[in-house]
């Protein structure tokens, strides 16, 4: 049996499930942070299997839905001007004020291409040397990494037509501000992904301040049933901590060299999300040794533009976990993947477009 | 053998050369032979079923075939799967600048094969040299003509509640051929295209299985689209078992790889029949007596409920919407 097997055993699952079943005693509500475990619970099935008191709720874990409109309006802004702008395809179909897409510009002749990694974005300003090539840095601390390698070759090779526009944000204070703002969850599942990055630690907060259990989870099913497995069982015995469940890709400490990189370019500052609104320390900007290569600076970013948020789309309140994308008005109606309203019906990790797809 | 000018396009003295020495050396017979401006096909029996299609393969050669075998494979198989036998082929070349005639004749010597296996004959054609970077080495039209062997036309909508789903063989292996190729990526595996001509095996079901509902071929989109077409056509939902769906291991695992789902992926050898349970044994029988059906296998139901969706019960057996592809355009795979 190969790896992959294991993790997705459907013996195993069904056992786990037994398990869970017998665990909740009460409704249970548990917020998963992540878009690919958002995808994964559809997808696997799992979502169907689950005991009716189980209650999942998806927050804001997908970053192209996240991306607060102004934010968007302001690369839509940039990609008009005279430059290439370079990004991840899944920003092309987010719609912006007037509910105009990068698609859209691009068929009316904006410079835009799709990337797969940002060191892509940095060989297309190699290779038209006579050309301003801006990336759009989108992410949690996943993706950062990478874009922080990529500033620090741009400089140490001192290639004057590359800019990042950073949008970066960072999960653990997004986390602290929506409990703040009083959503009701009994306990997180974090993401793998991010968590392989900053490791356990900056999750401390959500047992030690606002009691209540969390657990760093993988993507494969068990995976996913142990760590909720473990959420419930801490719920239970009232005893709540953060515990990694995904040790075989986490390490409690975190990515050590990732981070480093991460801290050489970027600082934290205060960022703008869809939803939840500003949100101190939970965004990355471009330091100053680096900012000649900070779109924000160079393009005239520093004030983003104010749009009014997109008319009738509810994407605050269902990345906030207090609205479930059904329950939308526009839901399947005027919203569906074909002509999205919002971003959580465009992005394929959104989670409007996850109950449209997967949900029976 | 050299290189393809444009003056061979010209009508002139060059493009019958290129006629002579390869289209009708190789697939000629009596109606091509003609070199008539048209050509008058007295057998054919009406009702007519009429199917056309373009192909843009890249790479034009590929493990499994080439872009001269999948235009015969795929236009043949269109015109079969409403229940017709193709009996003729049109041909139509868009070929660029400074192409290698040799690989020209070998992309014709195996669309000749093709159509041998197929039992179709290529009755007109016609070929245009394009500049340099106009098309991308070479592009071919078909459109197929056969003869309805049915009282009327099978369609996608005819499917109904308690009949099966059965597919004709493994999925995933066209699509994973060309994507991979594209990517640069050879697997070492025997990951092959599926392409083939599938007319002569659906004749042979179509002679002995009383009831047929739906016959289609799942290509571009692949099982996914295809069932997701059959279940709003016929306003009917299918629930297929993934535990059921005949994946080769090593298509698996290459999807696994480059982040495909197989679902999706176009195939180019396989169909999907649907018919009443009732027929089941016998048309597997049938299936798994050929080489391009020994995989076959039901996959599936139909029931009556949620109308026009495909709802997937997963290995865990849980139960979810299997969509249809949506977003980009995949690379040209046909
Ligand atoms: S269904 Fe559409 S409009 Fe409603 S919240 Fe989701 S993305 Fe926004």
């Amino acid at each position: 049996m190969n790896l992959l097997n294991k993790f997705s055993n459907p013996e195993l699952c069904k056992k786990l499930l037994t398990l869970l079943k017998n665990e909740l005693i009460r409704p249970f509500r548990f917020m998963e942070v992540c878009g690919t475990h958002t995808v994964a619970i559809f997808r696997s099935g799992l979502r169907s299997l689950f005991p009716e008191n189980l209650i999942h709720v998806s927050g804001p874990g997908c970053p192209v839905c996240v991306t607060h409109e102004r934010e968007v309006a302001a690369f839509l802004e940039l990609a008009q001007k005279d430059v290439v702008l370079a990004t991840f395809g899944d920003l092309m179909r987010v719609p912006g004020p007037n509910k105009q897409t990068l698609k859209d510009l691009q068929a009316q002749g904006a410079n835009i291409k799709i990337v797969y990694s940002p060191f892509d974005a940095l060989q297309l300003a190699l290779d038209t040397p006579d050309r301003d090539v801006i990336f759009i840095g989108i992410g949690f601390e996943t993706t950062a990494p990478t874009v922080a390698a990529t500033l620090n070759v741009a400089r140490q090779q001192n290639i004057k037509n590359f800019f990042v526009f950073c949008l970066h944000k960072l999960v653990p204070p997004a986390l602290k501000a929506l409990l703040s703002g009083g959503v009701k969850i009994d306990g997180f599942l974090l993401p793998g992904h991010v968590s392989a990055i900053i490791g356990r630690g900056p999750y401390e907060f959500l047992s030690k301040d606002y009691n209540l259990p969390a657990t760093i989870g993988g993507f494969e099913p068990v995976d996913i049933l142990q760590a909720i497995y473990e959420l419930v069982k801490m719920f239970n015995l009232n005893q709540p901590a953060v515990v990694n469940c995904y040790s075989r890709v986490v390490k409690d400490e975190g990515n050590q060299k990732a981070l480093l990189m991460l801290k050489r370019v970027f600082e934290p500052c205060s960022a703008l999300w869809r939803g939840l609104g500003e949100i101190p320390d939970s965004g990355l900007q471009i330091r100053s040794e680096f900012e000649a290569f900070d779109a924000r600076k160079s393009f005239n970013l520093e004030d983003l533009p104010q749009v009014p948020p997109l008319k009738g789309c509810k994407c605050g309140d269902v990345l906030k976990g207090l609205l479930r994308p059904d329950e939308c008005p526009l839901f399947n109606k005027q919203c569906t993947p074909e002509s999205p309203v919002g971003p959580c019906m465009v992005s394929t990790e959104g989670s409007c477009a996850a109950y449209y797809k997967y949900l029976v | 053998m050299g290189k393809l000018l444009l003056d061979y396009g010209s009508g002139g003295k060059a493009s019958y050369r290129l006629i002579k020495d390869i289209f009708l050396k190789y697939l000629g017979n009596i109606y091509l032979n003609k070199l008539d401006d048209a050509v008058c096909l007295e057998q054919i029996k009406s009702p007519v079923v009429m199917s056309t299609d373009s192909y843009t393969v890249d790479p034009i050669i590929f493990p499994g075939g080439d872009i001269g075998s999948l235009a015969v494979h795929g236009t043949v198989n269109d015109v079969a799967m409403l229940g017709a036998r193709p009996k003729y082929l049109s041909c139509g070349f868009i070929l660029e600048e400074g192409l290698d005639l040799a690989l020209l004749e070998q992309i014709v010597c195996s669309m000749a094969k093709a159509a041998a296996r197929a039992k179709v004959l290529v009755v007109t054609g016609d070929t245009k040299v394009v500049p340099k970077g106009a098309v991308d080495k070479i592009f071919i039209n078909t459109t197929g003509l056969g003869e309805l062997m049915l009282q009327a036309p099978l369609s996608g909508a005819s499917a109904k509640p308690g009949d099966v789903i059965i597919l004709s063989g493994t999925i995933g292996d066209h699509g994973l051929t060309i994507l991979s190729r594209q990517k640069g990526i050879s697997f070492d595996t025997k990951i092959k295209s599926d392409s083939a001509p599938l007319n002569v095996l659906i004749e042979k079901l179509l002679n002995q299985v009383p009831e047929v509902h739906v016959l289609r071929d799942p290509t571009r989109g692949g099982l996914a689209t295809t069932l997701n077409e059959i279940a709003r056509q016929s306003q009917v939902c299918c629930l297929i078992e993934e535990k059921l769906l005949p994946i080769k291991e090593e298509v698996r695992g290459g999807c696994a790889f480059l982040g495909l789902d197989p679902l999706y992926l176009a195939n180019e050898g396989k169909f999907v029949l649907i018919l009443p349970e009732q027929y089941e044994r016998q048309a597997l029988d049938i299936l798994k007596q050929d080489e391009l059906g020994k995989d076959a296998c039901v996959i599936g139901k139909i029931q009556s409920a949620p109308i026009g969706k495909v709802v997937l019960q997963t290995t865990l057996g849980g139960q979810r919407l299997l969509d249809m592809l949506e977003g980009e355009q995949l690379p040209r795979i046909c």
